[in-house]
């Protein structure tokens, strides 16, 4: 598997000079196995980019959405695929207990928001009202699964060519602090993500910034590190990163992560265009 | 030991926090957390105790009506709410396992996730005077 950041940002696109290295689009990550077939998780703004290298693909595409705050979804409307008549784009996403994927993205890509309607794209489009479990996309074996984070919001496991990686970008699994204590049965994500290849994860805050922060959603980058420690990942990326964080204090804190005190694998900075070939991963 | 769901996570750390006796069970009966306050009333704390299955926990307190008659568990407010899917509320007389003789209102109700699977069930104590 071949894993592209197009967007690591979390909570708002921040583009500036101080963020060039990191990036300023919020988070979409793109997943292509050795065949070659494509899955995108999430369509913050980065899966505008990712719509424009994809766009002479005219093939399916998934689009896994971990959940619908506006980072996660703002891009969509900008992705090229969804234009393309020869396109099949599946997009897939937790629904409520009154309200079905369709009708949650309805509330933005419709006016006065954005001015196409879903029924309008051209493309062949799927939508998946996806319960906890298993998914059914060719070439991966996915599996979605709640995570604590406030309205319902999915992580992913995503296998494939014997490789695995854990998507978790809007996770506090530190809320539920007697978890990291008490093991795996009550830490939010560790099924998801024991013993992946690669884990992906949130670190969008400083611990000072977390002391006004609780209950918002997200973790520190030391709530991530003891996180990937606990469910033995062999390599983290931490991202989602928090828009007022610049890219010599994200260097200060990749730099941190990397002295391995909290967590003794592979720390990978989670900059935007960065490719990682998890098969290659040692 | 498997993760258990999120709700129950995120529960039992509610419980966590609450003044008020709380008790939760998962989809199958079994006791996953009771808190401290809960623990105060039943003479002994979750630590101590640990996992119960539901024939264990709904028998270990001898609860009894105000006549003295035992409560079987199917008429346990937090059976018949895992049971019937539905809230349940009555007075039980619980012996705890400090040997005092307690007086409590029960209040239950189940637990469903989003897409409608049952959880577990939650229970809030309220010791009568």
């Amino acid at each position: 598997m071949k894993v592209v950041m197009w967007g690591t940002r979390g909570s708002q696109a921040s583009p500036g000079p101080d963020t060039v290295r990191y990036g300023g689009n919020t988070v979409c990550v793109q997943v292509t196995n050795d065949a070659g077939q494509v899955l995108l998780i999430d369509a913050g703004t980065g899966i505008r980019r990712a719509g424009l290298a994809l766009r002479e693909r005219h093939g399916r595409v998934d689009v896994l959405l971990s959940h619908f705050h506006m980072d996660h979804v703002q891009g969509l409307g900008f992705f090229a695929p969804l234009y393309d008549p020869a396109a099949e784009v599946h997009l897939w996403g937790p629904s409520t207990p009154n309200l079905d994927v369709h009708a949650r993205l309805t509330r933005y890509l419709s006016p006065p928001l954005f001015p196409v309607r879903l029924r309008d794209l051209p493309c062949n489009l799927h939508i998946h009202d996806t319960a906890p479990g298993r998914l059914d996309i060719p070439g991966f074996a996915v599996t979605a699964a709640l995570i604590c984070h406030p309205g319902p919001t999915f992580g992913y496991r995503v296998e494939a060519d014997a490789q695995s990686l854990a998507y978790l970008s809007d996770h506090e699994p530190m809320l539920c602090e007697r978890g990291f204590a008490a093991g795996p049965a009550t830490t939010s994500g560790y099924d998801l993500a024991a013993d992946v290849d690669l884990l992906l994860h949130d670190a969008q805050y400083s611990d000072a910034e977390y002391e006004t922060r609780v209950g918002w959603g997200h973790s520190t980058l030391g709530h991530c590190l003891a996180f990937a420690a606990a469910v033995r990942a062999r390599h983290l990326v931490p991202f989602h990163h928090d828009p007022s964080h610049d890219d010599a204090l994200l260097d200060a804190f990749v730099a941190h992560a990397r002295k391995g005190q909290v967590y003794g694998g592979d720390v990978i900075a989670g900059m935007e265009d960065v490719v990682v070939d998890v098969g290659a991963l040692t | 030991m498997a993760q258990q769901p999120l709700q129950l996570i995120l529960m039992r750390e509610l419980a966590d926090h609450l003044a008020t006796p709380v008790f939760v069970v998962n989809a199958e009966g079994t006791l996953e957390f009771y808190n401290e306050p809960a623990g105060l009333l039943l003479g002994l704390r979750f630590e101590e105790t640990g996992p119960m299955a539901a024939d264990v926990w709904a028998s270990r307190f001898t609860p009894t009506d105000e006549h003295g008659v035992p409560i079987t568990a199917d008429e346990l407010p937090l059976v018949r709410a895992l049971r019937g899917a539905s809230p349940g509320h009555r007075r039980i007389w619980i012996q705890s396992l400090d040997g005092a003789r307690r007086h409590l209102e029960v209040t239950a109700f189940p637990m469903f996730g989003i897409t409608g699977e049952l959880i577990g069930a939650t229970a809030l104590f309220w010791e009568t005077a």
